[in-house]
């Protein structure tokens, strides 16, 4: 997808009143159910600096933490797999389906399967895949991809979901009702988990001491998918893991708490293996796909590090006033918000997405509330920095670095950093611009973009510079 | 603890004016030195300062934003404070210089430089605890805080704190008031619509509050809040809070 795509679908979002008005109610319900249980600061600061170093020390120690599950894993009887790339992880999943003779599958909400297209590459095979959790379910029967990583279907009101209902589901009577739209999905979903010959899940934190694989989630359809059919294949990042068992708490409340305002969800799935004997339930097989697909080469810069330590909890896009505003079908790829304007340059590369840093104010709202101290901001600037080629660190450039470069753009900031580093050239350029700036053409590029909804700025007659000089301020 | 306070309260600062200040809204900058010097501080305004680079460092040019940087750092290397009427350019200098100097030669100097840092209304209060005699006819303002000034430099409830000591001042809570105004330097003109979306939205709050005027420490907020006012013909005047203290104070210059 090209990065022009982004100004030209956020071009339609900001057009799109029911759009604006569907987000703006729902990013400010989830942002002040956050704020009440954040409510305490001091222990908003104490869980929040824990659960940054839980994350930083898990990437720190990433190689060894991820041998360490593995083993574990195997132990309690989970099969690892390995997958470099997004192809990678689709094939290993149409294998182990099809050595199972898989044709219907249930599955939980999971970005990283919606960064594989799991579902394009598995219904390619002629396997149905059933979105089973209420949202993805909604966006499902719409062809839709997720507008949020936590609530997909966001974008859509009541109304809206009402009519998908009555025109898309067998039998179904219009009602806005939202417990009987509810129950008319569960309905569907019931005879899809019983039937079902294989759960796909997500993973929320996979447990190396352990070999746990961490599941939350509000409408028992998690549960479902990991426990109803005969086989479960589970897909996660790579940099999902934590070392110790205890270290889970502390994640899922700021999860929780982050994401959807909730103390706890209705569901903790702690998964340490398939059904044993004389056990009533559970899959027979348990599979877990570790999925790659760029992020060693993040993990590589400790820097951009930090992007991995993201526990995906959707605070920075409801905080963010640009994705308020432009919803999260304006993004390319999967992940919208400030955390996919991070993310996703770096897993797709910069050619085609190295206009996503640059489309920040830099307001710093997503860092106020990142509850693992993400710098996002730092690394927007980063990536922007990567994108016009001058990689600050020597280290490895990101994918697509320097493709944003404009000789031009080099030229002006040279420019402009000698007109600042020299007092006597700004002192020349201040007395230009006080006395002539208003001669500047008004249809230059950027006079333009600023006056079409602003007056345009008028500089001073004096400057401060000259001010000072003629108060007699002290000016050494 | 912070510099000035371990020091007690400082016989001189420096004043860190800002390019925009410098260019567009002069008069904000003077009304912040002569509060100061009502104070009774001695303000010191070093002649070559121009920039704190910002505007390279958000576009990604560090090699610029650094070069410009350490042009303010050496003209300010004197042991006092220095005041910014900017969070915006104060939040730079506190949350990325440290940054930018990190491992190099001039480390020390730039920690030394970036301790001594506050945002106007900051040394206002917290350094000067200054006290505020209403002089001025009744109005109705509302207050835009600046992203940076909250989130970089950690200005909580200074400037109402000065404002609510005018006593014939009427300060009328912005809705969604933490909520950016849509500037962001090259963001603006990089995506404008959705700059303009967000600063459309603000103006629309600044009217609701029905204040005359809006009131902010931070110039370039006040530039695009300002500029879309006046686009749109609304009502409510933009005014740096030093500029507007100065003017409830001491009259009009």
């Amino acid at each position: 997808m090209a990065a022009a795509d982004f100004r030209a679908k956020a071009h339609d979002a900001l057009g799109n009143r029911e759009l604006r008005a569907n987000f703006r109610r729902a990013m400010d319900g989830l942002m002040s159910k956050r704020a009440m249980l954040f409510a305490d600061r001091t222990e908003w600061t104490a869980l929040r600096a824990l659960g940054a170093a839980v994350r930083a020390r898990s990437l720190l120690r990433l190689p060894e933490l991820l041998e360490q599950l593995e083993t574990r894993l195997r132990d309690n009887g989970i099969q690892v797999h390995w997958a470099e790339t997004v192809d990678d992880g689709n094939a290993i999943f149409k294998d182990i389906l099809s050595r199972h003779g898989a044709r219907r599958v249930v599955k939980g909400k999971s970005m990283v399967s919606e960064e594989m297209g799991l579902n394009h590459a598995l219904e390619a095979e002629g396997i149905e895949v059933i979105e089973a959790d209420l949202g993805e379910y909604i966006i499902q029967l719409d062809h839709e991809t997720p507008s949020h990583i936590i609530m997909p279907a966001i974008h859509k009101n009541k109304q809206q979901i009402a009519r998908l209902f009555s025109q898309k589901i067998k039998d179904a009577e219009y009602t806005e009702d939202v417990d009987r739209l509810t129950d008319l999905a569960r309905r569907v979903l019931r005879r899809k988990f019983a039937a079902a010959d294989a759960g796909i899940s997500g993973v929320n934190a996979a447990v190396a001491e352990t070999g746990t694989l961490v599941l939350v989630e509000n409408e028992g359809n998690g549960r479902m998918c990991t426990t109803v059919p005969r086989l479960h294949i589970a897909v996660m990042g790579l940099e999902k893991v934590v070392e110790r068992l205890e270290e889970v708490p502390p994640i899922l409340s700021l999860l929780t708490r982050s994401a959807t305002g909730q103390v706890i969800t209705t569901y903790v799935n702690m998964i340490s293996g398939p059904r044993k004997p004389g056990e009533k339930d559970g899959p027979e097989e348990v599979h877990l796909v570790i999925l790659d697909n760029g992020r060693s080469r993040i993990y590589a810069d400790p820097e951009l590090r930090n992007t991995l330590r993201c526990i995906r909890c959707g605070a920075c896009m409801n905080h963010c006033p640009v994705y308020t505003r432009v919803g999260g079908h304006s993004y390319p790829g999967v992940y919208p918000g400030p955390i996919g304007k991070i993310l996703t340059p770096q897993i797709l590369g910069l050619e085609t997405t190295g206009d996503l840093p640059h489309a920040s104010s830099l307001c710093n709202a997503c860092v106020e509330v990142c509850p693992v101290e993400i710098p996002i901001a730092s690394l927007l600037v980063r990536l922007r920095s990567e994108g016009a080629g001058k990689t600050p660190h020597g280290g490895a450039p990101v994918k697509g670095a320097g493709s944003r470069r404009k000789s031009q753009e080099d030229w002006v900031w040279r420019a402009w950093a000698l007109v600042f580093r020299m007092p006597l050239l700004n002192r020349l350029s201040n007395f230009a611009l006080t006395r002539f700036g208003w001669a500047l053409p008004s249809d230059s590029p950027l006079l333009r973009e600023w006056m079409t909804v602003r007056s345009r700025p008028r500089f001073a007659r004096r400057s401060l510079h000259e001010l000072v000089r003629r108060e007699g301020i002290p000016h050494e | 603890m912070t510099h000035a306070q371990a020091s007690g309260r400082p016989r001189t600062v420096y004043f860190f004016g800002t390019c925009i200040v410098d260019l567009f809204y002069p008069g904000a900058g003077l009304a912040g030195i002569k509060l100061l010097q009502s104070a009774g501080v001695e303000v010191v305004f070093p002649d070559g300062q121009s920039c704190c680079g910002q505007p390279a460092y958000n576009s990604g040019y560090l090699d610029q934003a650094r070069a410009v940087a350490w042009a303010q750092i050496k003209l300010f290397a004197k042991d006092y404070p220095v005041v910014v009427p900017s969070g915006s350019c104060a939040g730079m200098m506190k949350t990325h210089y440290p940054g930018l100097f990190r491992g190099r030669p001039e480390q020390a100097e730039v920690e030394d430089f970036v301790a001594r840092v506050y945002e106007l209304t900051q040394f206002l209060v917290d350094v000067l605890d200054l006290e505020l005699d209403d002089l001025g006819p009744p109005v109705k303002v509302t207050w835009h805080p600046s992203c940076h000034s909250m989130r970089e430099m950690g200005v909580a409830d200074q400037p109402k704190r000065l404002l609510h000591q005018l006593s014939k001042v009427e300060l009328v809570e912005l809705p969604r008031e933490r909520e950016c105004c849509g500037f962001g330097g090259t963001f603006s003109v990089r995506q404008p619509e959705i700059s303009a979306a967000m600063v459309t939205d603000k103006i629309g709050a600044i009217a609701g509050t029905g204040a005359d005027l809006v009131l902010s420490g931070d110039c370039g907020c006040l530039m695009n809040i300002g500029g879309a006012i006046e686009k749109a013909g609304g009502h409510a005047r933009p005014l740096h809070i030093a500029e507007f203290l100065w003017e409830r104070t001491h009259g009009r210059r």
